[in-house]
């Protein structure tokens, strides 16, 4: 909402208050002011003149030397390409050093030789368009004569004789206040704020002849839609432009001047709040008004010619034949005011908000009204504003209003009353405020305050309860008198659960391993599927799919996190980073079976890199990652067929038996291209979920070893193709529990084995809790060890 | 004899001062000391001497003997010593040399900010609360207060699943999930992911993060709203920080407040930071809506609660200086490194 100044001096006198301390209180007793804007203040130094002579530059044909009386002693001589200049012309004259909007300065100067004092405006070059001033011609010098009074004094400040200083002030007015989108509802908040006296006459209808029953009729066939609806005949009506002094305000306002009755209607739902309507009565039939909702598949087109299908839903005003507007949205252009129209009737109504509100946008129209209606108008403001409609025909002499009124009203209801409980209210605000004081604020604001009883006034539906009035008060008092006081209340211990302790711990592991924690968006694009090549029927290509979607990239929430590291990691590689190491933890989207339920959201990990490292540096960390969380005797399974990953490099990793704890390898080649990634990339995908089930943080100690322990490196010849895994578990079973750690320290192929076969060297090491193991007792063990690797894998020491 | 010995004593005494290694230093031990040492043939003599002189010549054989035994100590304990300075003096390195790297990696920016609130609050006696991103629209409007067709939609516009469910344009829903398992006292926070269609630029993004505070029991006064919050603006944005409140309207809370923090960068005095206003706008608040309570079944006659909510973005934003929200989700590792 832009507010003139000017305009709201009409109703509260603001004189002595600065623009910046009226926007800082205006804003503290809760109307946000966003900005302010002083008009004219760009035009400086530009007066009204009279062009006195003409006499063509000698050395240019389109040139002109104008001599002009601006008032001063002195005729000026100015220089311009105009060519709709005449002697005895008022024009705007930028007398040099003179300032114009955009920040263009004029200056003194030569032109072809002929000396020029300043420049001749056009509307253009004063800030105005052909809307503010009808008639007038962009393309030349903006001739006055016919815009201002002629007994105007030369040398007059041009912002002062075409109304061009105001100050407007940007509110941004929220939902609950629909009331304060008009002057006089943030004059009654600036009255309040600065406690300055407020007129408000009651607008003054001069009726002629004729009764409005000769012309009119009103039918309103759903009461709850159209709270109420009246309206008003003008005849005679002589459409010409507004007057200089409304047009001004309208611009302030930032509506467009149309013609005298569209800006009537238009000023009035500024001033007042109450959205306005005109038809041409002639276009319509049967002199009947008809407020319905439409029928299913009835078209209208609007008046800025936009052809709409409506439905049952959609509330309309009609004559006995057709639609003529669209209720509380937009006019139809077969009853839209033209130039020929002599009669004109004046609708003001209101119309439910939620309907306005579904109507708008399922037609894709919000206007001034819609947005209006939308926040819940006030249905006794509606006569008042019809009345001021009237009241400026009057005064502009458009028309003649004929005698009477219609006012369907359906909707009428008594105003709420709310008990004032003020020691409620002082202990919920922690303030301490006398019933007077209280009184005295709500009355400020027109409510009616009888002992302990409040009447709500008809314009705050907004208002129910104790903490509304609550608010109304503090507002007023003051917000920030409220002191802080030191916070109470029971207290609860602020305890974090276990699984934030251990996502917290998770964060800290990985990022300790060198992981960059990235963030990335919950929702992808439904490609992503095909570039990680998941299979055709593969789970995860079941999405929760957004209805309204920014675009095709973002439209369907994740289902794993791999597609959105590989991104990160093809960012950083496009960028020239060599290394990058990075992970993310965070939600996918699960959908349910039902439709209507909702999905799951459990965390996954995903860890990439490209050139920190391989597989095993991964695998490394991984191991690292459930030790920590105590999960023990984890089996890498070899997967061939996850199509996301390498099919030789790629592992399921099972702990407890069964439970797949995650996928590990390196990502398929064809995959990393398709994100523009020749290195090769390496991703463990873990399971949060499953990870913090299954983790165990219950520890005992167990006493540090008494005896010494013996190792044993020993070498065995086998198949390549012969996991390390397999043969470490037929050793660790061949012997159990004397067996403290077998670990692997060398693998090696080459030319000084058979094709086809590899060495692989472990140290085992053997330890009793209650002796010393002597050399037979180990021999024996590696005894064991070497026949059940015989038998089992048949592969045979080294020799 | 006793000139004999006091010329031993000389000799070993300059020959001593002149040893430049352990191995010199043993040949003179042994040339002195050995059995065929000089001092060892001299003590062989003493059966020649009377007894008068013995006594006397042995008391001063010995008192040389152990002179010279403790000297040659003292000598291989300095010649060890300069021996190891000089091994060190050999071992020098470059230390302006790099340090062999550790990679350790960080917490993406937000995060970082969003774990320091959540410690922030937790030390006041938050509890950590968490809901669905994928929400019905019941709790992210209806049960706070948001009808269906109410203009406060239009200020939040949704992603939409079908026509129950949509992505959460706040984390407010958690708020009503909590009370409607939980009875007063209540004292949660909510940190976490909420989402508008609003297209990606320098100041907005689709996805963002927001944190929660929801406080209901039992005579909860505006002031403990006042108290509360200027408690955690100056743990979090320092000592001397201010709050201040600007009356607003959410359509869960009434009465309602935007609150400013004082600029932490130039302490109020106006600054880049601050626009030159001295204030930032930090966070909206206020007392819980009583249909917010009676929707969760808390009788607002009896309870009554604050809450608060802000953007996590926004405060990342501001106390690193960041002017592209873009940054943030482009995880540029040249870009996370810096926190």
């Amino acid at each position: 909402m832009n507010l003139s100044i000017n305009w709201l001096n009409d109703f509260v006198n603001t004189e002595g208050i600065s623009i910046k301390e009226f926007c800082d209180r205006m804003t503290y007793t809760g109307s946000k002011v966003e900005s302010y804007t002083t008009l004219g203040s760009d035009i400086v130094n530009v007066v009204v003149g009279k062009i006195t002579k003409i006499t063509k530059h000698p050395d240019s044909d389109h040139l002109q030397i104008c001599m002009l009386d601006d008032g001063e002693e002195n005729e000026r001589q100015i220089v311009t390409g105009a060519q709709n200049v005449f002697e005895g012309a008022l024009v705007p004259v930028a007398k040099a050093p003179a300032t114009l909007p955009g920040g263009v300065t004029i200056k003194a100067g030569k032109l072809r030789g002929v000396e020029s004092n300043g420049m001749l405006c056009s509307i253009g070059e004063l800030g105005l368009t052909e809307h503010d001033m009808p008639g007038s011609d962009n393309s030349g010098i903006f001739i006055l004569n016919s815009y201002i009074p002629s007994d105007t004094p030369l040398g007059k400040d041009i912002r002062d004789v075409l109304m061009l200083s105001d100050e407007v002030v940007e509110f941004e007015i929220t939902s609950n206040r629909p009331d304060c989108l008009s002057v006089i509802g943030l004059a009654r908040e600036a009255k309040v704020t600065f406690d300055r006296p407020m007129t408000v006459s009651v607008p003054k209808v001069t009726e002629s002849d004729q009764n409005i029953s000769d012309y009119l009729s009103v039918d309103v066939k759903d009461g709850r839609l159209c709270k109420r609806y009246a309206a008003r005949v003008i005849k005679n009506v002589k459409i010409e432009p507004s007057p200089l002094w409304m047009r001004m305000r309208l611009r302030a306002a930032g509506v467009r001047p149309i013609n005298n009755i569209v800006d009537i209607t238009n000023y009035v739902m500024l001033e007042y709040g109450q959205p306005m309507h005109a038809f041409d009565y002639s276009m319509l039939d049967g002199s009947h008004i008809i407020v319905r909702c439409a029928e299913n598949g009835e078209k209208f087109i609007s008046l800025d010619g936009k052809e709409h299908l409506l439905s049952s839903s959609n509330l309309v005003i009609a004559d006995e034949k057709k639609a003529v507007a669209l209720a509380g949205v937009m006019g139809g252009a077969n009853s839209e005011i033209k130039e020929e129209t002599t009669v004109v009737v004046f609708e003001s109504a209101c119309f439910d908000g939620a309907s306005v509100r579904l109507t708008a946008k399922s037609q894709g129209m919000r206007t001034e009204s819609s947005s209006r209606f939308e926040k819940g108008l006030d249905p006794e403001n509606c006569m008042a504003a019809l009345d001021r409609a009237c009241e400026l025909v009057n005064l502009l002499g458009a028309g003649e209003t004929v005698c009477g009124c219609i006012d369907v009203y359906k909707g009428k209801k008594e105003p709420a009353t709310i008990e004032l409980e003020c020691e409620r209210i002082n202990k919920f605000l922690g303030v301490e405020l006398s019933k007077e004081q209280m009184t005295k604020i709500l009355r400020d604001l027109d409510f009616k305050v009888e002992g302990d009883l409040i009447k709500v006034p008809s314009f705050r539906e907004d208002v129910a309860e104790m903490n509304d009035i609550a608010e109304e008060i503090i507002r007023i008092y003051g917000y920030n008198k409220i002191e802080a006081t030191p916070f109470k209340g029971n207290v609860k211990a602020g305890a974090l659960t276990q699984r934030q302790v251990f996502k917290n711990r998770l964060h800290a592991l990985i990022c300790g391993m060198g992981f960059m924690q990235c963030n990335t968006f919950s929702f992808v694009s439904p490609k992503n599927d095909d570039m990680i090549m998941l299979s055709p029927d593969s789970r995860l290509r079941r999405h929760v799919i957004i209805s309204n979607p920014l675009g095709e990239d973002t439209s369907v929430m994740r289902t794993s996190l791999i597609p959105n590291v590989l991104e990160v990691l093809e960012h950083n590689n496009a960028h020239n980073v060599s290394r990058a190491c990075v992970y993310e933890l965070s939600h996918v989207y699960i959908p349910d079976d039902d439709p209507e339920k909702l999905p799951q959201e459990p965390y996954m990990i995903a860890m990439g890199f490209y050139g920190a490292g391989d597989f095993y540096t991964l695998k490394g960390m991984v191991e690292a990652i459930f030790s920590d969380c105590g999960i023990k005797k984890t089996r890498y399974v070899a997967c061939t067929n996850d199509p996301t990953f390498h099919p030789g490099r790629c592992a399921n990793i099972i702990a407890r038996g069964s439970v797949n704890i995650g996928t590990i390898g390196q990502i398929h080649p064809a995959v990393a291209q398709e994100y523009g990634i020749s290195a090769p990339v390496y991703m463990a995908y873990l399971p949060f979920e499953t990870l913090f089930d299954i983790s165990d943080f219950k520890k005992q100690y167990k006493s540090l070893p008494k005896f010494p322990a013996t190792a044993r490196d020993l070498s065995f010849i086998c198949e390549r193709e012969l996991e390390v895994g397999e043969i470490e578990e037929v050793i660790r079973k061949s012997v159990g529990k004397l067996i403290e750690s077998v670990e692997l320290f060398d693998i090696y192929t080459g030319d000084r084995l058979e094709q086809n076969t590899k060495s692989v060297s472990f140290r085992i090491t053997f330890r009793a809790a209650d002796r010393t193991l002597t050399d037979d007792e180990v021999n024996a063990c590696v005894d064991k060890i070497l026949a059940s690797l015989q038998k089992q894998l048949n592969i045979g020491i080294r020799k | 004899m006793r000139d004999l010995l006091n010329k031993i004593k000389t000799d070993v005494t300059e020959r001593l001062a002149a040893v430049s290694s352990e191995d010199e230093l043993e040949k003179l031990r042994v040339e002195t000391l050995g059995k065929k040492g000089t001092l060892t043939q001299v003590l062989r003599g003493m059966g020649a001497l009377s007894s008068e002189e013995r006594p006397v010549i042995g008391q001063l054989a010995n008192d040389i003997r152990s002179y010279i035994e403790k000297e040659m100590a003292n000598k291989k304990e300095a010649l060890a010593k300069s021996a190891l300075e000089n091994k060190l003096r050999a071992e020098k390195i470059d230390v302006t040399a790099p340090g062999t790297t550790v990679r350790v990696g960080k917490r993406h920016p937000i995060d970082q900010v969003e774990q320091t609130l959540c410690d922030i609050f937790t030390s006041m006696g938050f509890e950590i609360a968490e809901g669905p991103e994928v929400e019905y629209d019941t709790y992210n409007f209806q049960k706070l207060n948001i009808p269906e067709n109410h203009p406060a939609r239009d200020t939040q516009d949704t992603f939409y699943i079908n026509e129950r469910i949509l992505l959460r344009s706040q984390t407010s829903p958690v708020q009503v999930r909590v009370m409607e398992k939980q009875r007063p006292p209540i004292r949660i926070i909510s940190p976490g992911r909420v989402y508008r269609s609003d297209a990606v630029d320098a100041t907005h993004s689709p996805v963002f993060h927001q944190l929660e505070g929801l406080v209901v029991d039992k005579g909860i006064t505006m002031s403990d709203l006042k108290g509360m919050l200027t408690a955690f603006a100056k743990q979090m944005f320092g000592e001397n920080t201010k709050i201040r409140f600007r009356p607003h309207h959410f359509p869960f809370t009434e009465p309602s407040a935007e609150v400013d923090v004082s600029c932490f960068v130039c302490g109020g005095k106006g600054c880049r930071v601050c626009k030159n206003e001295g204030w930032i706008e930090i966070l909206g608040s206020g007392m819980v809506h009583p249909n917010v309570l009676r929707g969760c079944d808390i009788d607002p006659k009896i309870y009554s609660g604050f809450a608060f909510g802000m953007g996590i973005e926004r405060i990342v934003m501001i106390k690193y200086a960041i002017d592209d929200m873009r940054l943030l989700y482009e995880n540029d590792l040249r870009f996370l490194e810096q926190f």
